[in-house]
């Protein structure tokens, strides 16, 4: 909502200068949110009167013009404008003048006539695009006077962040009670208008659907002059709200919608087939509406209609054939309350807005109608009227039943207890007085009538808003908080978050934070074409490649590493935490957090001591020690997948694994597909991995067991297997049947080659044994290597290394 | 000590001197002191001497003989000195060298700003709450005093993944969702990621939100000014932070305040919407606006970021330019 705070200031006018109006505004909860200059700066033009014209000797387009400017003699100016005339008042740049821009004016020879100054378009005085000819002033100015005073240019254009609830201030009649309520300035209103109705020229109308439209006011006027102009003043406040003016009829129902917040319409008598009817669309009608947009109509959609045919969207946009035109001189005025659930959502769905939509779908006050329709009368009459021709009809005012407005109960006791502050009834009463409410009071009780302009005070809640608003939230003292207090639950079993985030800091992993939703192509890459995965879809994406919910960690962390590899970064480490998206079927959405990781580049970072023989790239087991010491001392296992594509088939199928926490899978860990790799062109495999994360979060609480003082003992346990047998196997077997002095066991070395048989490796086990009562003797010993060597030949087909 | 003795002394000690390691000092310690050495020669012939000289001349080569060892300890000392000194020069680094890192990672930086308001408002007794992303629409508007076609539903332009699912447009459905699931007091915040339908400069289509709740007997508007002022103060360590609360509307608190806070003199910046939450949205939850009441306020996690650290674009949040993340590290 912009406004001209000079037009503003003819309705209230208070002590404040206009900083001080915008932040009393703003604090009041209607947000200054610009102001700009009604014209940039410029000097020295002054109002003139063209007294006589002649055409330039030497110049086909110029002519010579003798100009009042206010000054003893007239002035010749030299002017190539189409519109300049004998009598024509327009804007004069004297000598000395400073246009727009610093441009300065000088006396001139043109073509061998001197020019004394210049006559200027509106656009030359920057405050319109209108470069048609020369402005044409109101011929009641005198000439010589300064046109910035003239025509108050040294105005500012107020713009409004309004609310939804607050429409009532959708006009300035509206800001300007509301301002008259925040400074106690008086209001004062354009006097109500008396039109005597001088022809029987009227239309029935019928409210159809009294919910939709409980009121509908209209009069006719007649023999109005169409070709009427828009006088200068009411131009300049229409476009200071940012409307165009466009002729005097239309522009008069605009005004009026911008001064009392009605929006309106005028039909032009002759496309009017009998009476008004307001009712719902039927099936199969349509309208072609002013903005050359054809509407299938639907039969929720509200219309204005006559006998045979609609006229016009209610409270949205009137039809294209039936408003005015050029030649319009027998009038038909609209103005109708429409309750805002029948407006409410149907632009949306159409697909464009409209002024009187904006307002119609927030509230517009249901005492208006006749008042607009007189206000619009009044200035019609003023400005297209004709005398002894043009003429009014009675005015009609079909009206159902109107909103309710059910007193509210509000309780100074509740308004303190809300607030927080302890208020007098008597500064409560005070507030309800300033805003104009009707109320009664009990005690320290009070009845209030919401008035008719207001749709946002039905709760006792609204009126405390009102109390805290005129009051002033910044006068709301606050003190110290005195409440009950809890502590927090600290549950010692989950690791809280921001731990296990510092976690992977701690191993040199870098956080990243990537959008949830990714390119389809990307995930369809990911999971393969016939995976049965479906990501879910975003219906209105921001962005073409931005169209589906992530499935996984994966994309954006590929994302990551390709713009950082184009910024020639040679070494990444990174991870993120975030949810990703399974599904979202009717009422439920499968939406888990993950952790996902992504490792790319050498197994340490580019620095000396590491030659180019011992640099190596990072690889599957760097990464699964990441995880090991990020879980510990959970158990953190990792185990072969034996159909890689069921997992995910962006991975190597050869060097991928579920990831398993106390034996439970929690994800996975693996090198990117080779092919992957080479269709992102990235130069080396990245190992990625994508974890549960809740499950990470849990944690065992630490049990103490008695610390033995008996020696330990070391053994290595070295057997020779097929190369294809897994080696945490082999850990398991032992594992299942671990003496209790097996203190722990820990695979130490692989080995593959010569002195071996082909397809053989050997594996190598520390095994540290502790008894808890006595020193373990070497029958002891030598009893658990056979029991294990026993297991692992039956279970595996190893023999003991010799 | 005659003079023979003396001269002998010297000798030896000259003689040690020379030496440059422990086997050649060991070879000259035998030249004197060993089974066939001079001094164990001389003390062989005391047996020869009259009883009254052998006393005096005993006495003498005994001193001859500790002076020797003497000097053939300072010299060992002297010897084992020098080999530590050299196989310390030969072990010498140059400490100046970097050390050898596996790399230093770190936390993004809305993640470290999301820590601090977290504990911040935990050293108040507030628990942290967290919902849904694809939220249902009851959850994101409706609950929350939002019916369709409600025109504050225009004012944030919803993601939609279904006719009833939308990418949540802020984080005030969890606060429902909580209200649905425990009884007063409540006590939370919530943050998260949020989404609208938005991209530029200081818009971007996921961003991150805090919700605030706090729900008991009689939890005021005043509080909530005391204690997000409190937050914006120690958030931001200054004291010469401005904040004001002005008037706003939003469907689900009333009254309703936008937070607009300025250091110094500098202009407002809006930080936040606050507010009473609205009797609707408690009785939404069943619970009785006349016996519960608290305020709830919303505000982004980005804002609060750039502010902090100095931070002039919110396109750098997620373009995870790793030149830019490891300034937060």
């Amino acid at each position: 909502m912009r406004f001209s705070e000079h037009w503003l200031r003819t309705l209230v006018d208070p002590p404040l200068d206009s900083t001080a109006l915008c932040d009393c505004l703003t604090m009041a909860g209607l947000e200054v949110e610009e102001t700009t200059s009604a014209a940039p700066p410029f000097s020295g033009i002054v109002v003139a009167r063209i007294l006589d014209i002649e055409p330039h000797p030497n110049a086909d387009k110029l002519c010579v013009c003798k100009v009042d400017a206010g000054q003893e003699k007239p002035l010749q100016i030299v002017c190539g404008a189409p519109n300049a005339a004998a009598g024509l008042v327009v804007p004069c740049a004297l000598e000395g003048a400073v246009l727009p821009g610093g441009f300065p004016i000088k006396r001139t020879t043109m073509r061998g006539v001197e020019s004394q100054g210049m006559l200027c378009s509106s656009r030359e005085l920057g405050i319109s695009e209108d470069h048609g000819g020369l402005m044409s002033l109101p011929t009641d100015l005198k000439p010589g006077t300064d046109i910035r005073a003239a025509l108050h240019l040294d105005d500012t254009f107020i713009t409004l962040k309004l609310t939804p609830n607050r429409a009532d201030c959708l006009s300035l009649i509206g800001i300007a009670r509301e301002v008259a309520a925040l400074t106690g300035a008086p209001l004062r209103l354009p006097p109500r208008a008396q039109i005597s109705t001088d022809s029987k020229a009227a239309t029935a109308i019928r409210l159809e659907a009294p919910d939709g439209c409980p009121r509908f006011a209209a009069r006719i006027i007649e023999n109005v002059n169409p070709s009427a102009p828009t006088p200068l003043w009411m131009q300049q406040r229409l476009l200071s709200t940012g409307i165009r003016p466009i002729s005097a009829l239309v522009d008069i129902t605009n005004y009026v919608m911008m001064e009392m917040g009605q929006p309106m319409h005028a039909y032009d008598c002759r496309q009017i087939d009998g009476d008004i009817v307001v009712r719902f669309a039927r099936p199969g009608e349509k309208l072609l509406l002013l903005n050359e947009q054809t509407v299938k109509l639907t039969p929720d959609l509200l219309m204005v209609c006559d006998e045979k045919k609609p006229l016009g969207l209610a409270g949205i946009m009137g039809g294209e054939h039936t408003g005015i035109a050029a030649d319009t001189t027998n009038v038909f005025l609209e103005a109708a309350h429409f309750s805002p659930p029948v407006i409410q959502g149907k632009m949306r769905r159409l697909g464009f807005a409209s002024d009187a939509g904006h307002r119609f779908e927030r509230g517009v006050d249901f005492e208006l109608p006749p008042r607009a329709v007189e206000r619009a009368a009044e200035l019609i009459l003023a400005i297209c009227g004709i005398p002894g021709k043009t003429a009014a009809g009675p005015l009609i005012d079909e009206c159902k039943t109107l909103p309710a407005r059910p007193p509210v109960r509000v309780r100074t006791a509740r308004v303190s207890r809300i607030l927080g502050w302890t208020f007098e009834a008597d500064a409560v009463a005070a507030v309800f007085q300033k805003l104009g409410f009707a109320f009664t009071r009990d005690g320290d009780n009070f009845t209030v009538t919401p008035p008719s302009y207001r749709f946002d005070l039905t709760l006792e809640e609204d009126f405390i808003e009102e109390v805290a608003r005129i009051h002033g939230y910044d006068n709301i003292p606050s003190p110290m908080v005195a409440h009950g207090q809890h502590m927090l639950a600290l549950p010692e079993t989950q690791l809280p978050i921001a731990a296990l985030k510092q976690r992977l800091a701690d191993q040199g992993w870098q956080e990243i934070l990537t959008f949830s939703f990714v390119a389809s192509e990307m995930e369809q890459l990911l999971n393969g074409e016939e995976n049965g995965i479906s990501p879910v879809r975003v219906h209105n994406p921001i962005a073409a490649q931005l169209d589906v919910m992530r499935t996984s960690l994966l994309p954006g962390l590929l994302e990551t590493l390709r713009s950082n590899l184009n910024r020639k970064e040679p070494y990444l480490r990174l991870f993120e935490v975030g949810r990703i998206f399974l599904s979202a079927t009717a009422d439920t959405a499968v939406q888990p957090y993950r952790l996902g990781g992504l490792a790319y580049g050498d197994a340490v970072p580019e620095q000396w001591g590491v030659s180019s023989s011992t640099r190596r790239p990072v690889d599957f087991f760097d990464v699964k020690g990441t995880l090991e010491t990020l879980v510990s001392p959970r158990s953190l296992t990792t185990a072969p997948v034996a159909n890689a594509d069921d997992l995910l088939p962006a991975l190597h199928p050869r060097r991928v694994a579920y990831v398993q926490l106390d034996g439970v899978a929690i994800g996975w860990v693996g090198e990117l597909h080779p092919r992957l790799v080479q269709h992102l062109e990235i130069p080396q495999a990245p190992v990625v991995f994508e974890l549960d994360w809740e499950a990470l979060r849990e944690q065992a609480l630490p049990q103490a067991k008695p610390i033995s003082r008996q020696p330990m003992v070391r053994r290595d346990l070295a057997v020779i297997v097929d190369a294809d047998v897994p080696a945490q196997t082999l850990i398991n077997t032992l594992e299942n049947i671990r003496p209790p002095h097996i203190e722990s066991l820990q695979l130490f070395d692989i080995y593959q080659g010569t002195n071996l048989p082909a397809g053989k490796k050997s594996v190598a086990i520390l095994m540290v044994m502790r008894d808890t009562e006595r020193t373990l003797t070497d029958r002891d010993i030598d009893a658990t290597l056979k029991i294990f060597c026993a297991a692992l030949e039956s279970d595996h087909g190893a023999c003991l290394r010799s | 000590m005659n003079h023979d003795l003396a001269s002998l002394v010297a000798a030896a000690r000259d003689e040690f001197a020379q030496t440059t390691d422990a086997a050649t000092l060991e070879n000259c310690k035998a030249r004197y002191l060993g089974k066939s050495g001079v001094l164990t020669e001389q003390l062989k012939t005391l047996g020869k001497l009259p009883p009254d000289e052998r006393k005096t001349a005993g006495a003498r080569i005994n001193e001859a003989k500790m002076a020797l060892e003497a000097a053939l300890d300072h010299r060992r000392a002297e010897l084992a000195n020098a080999k530590m000194q050299a196989r310390l020069d030969a072990e010498a680094i140059d400490v100046t060298l970097p050390g050898r890192s596996a790399g230093y990672g770190g936390l993004h930086p809305i993640t470290r700003t999301r820590d601090r308001i977290e504990a911040l408002f935990r050293s108040l007794g507030f628990e942290v709450a967290d919902g849904p992303e694809i939220e249902d629409d009851f959850h994101n508007f409706t609950a929350l005093n939002t019916p369709a076609n409600h025109p504050a539903r225009s004012m944030q332009d919803t993601f939609y993944v279904d006719n009833h699912l939308v990418l949540r447009t802020h984080t005030s459905p969890i606060q429902v969702r909580w209200m649905e699931n425990h009884s007063p007091p409540i006590k939370i915040i919530a943050p998260g990621r949020t989404f609208r339908v938005d991209s530029d400069a200081t818009h971007s289509p996921m961003f991150h939100q805090v919700e605030g709740l706090w729900i008991d007997r009689a939890v005021s508007f005043a509080d909530l000014k005391q204690v997000f002022t409190e937050f914006l103060r120690l958030f931001f360590e200054r004291d010469d932070i401005r904040v004001r609360f002005r008037p706003s509307f939003f469907p689900f608190t009333e009254p309703s305040a936008e937070i607009d806070m300025a250091f110094g003199s500098d202009r407002w910046l809006e930080l936040a919407g606050a507010g009473q939450v609205h009797p609707n949205v408690l009785r939404a939850v069943h619970l009785d606006p006349e016996q519960w009441q608290g305020f709830a306020f919303g505000m982004g996690i980005e804002r609060l970021a750039m502010l902090r650290y100095g931070v002039t674009d919110l396109r750098l949040f997620y373009e995870n330019d790793l030149r830019f993340l490891r300034q937060f590290s």
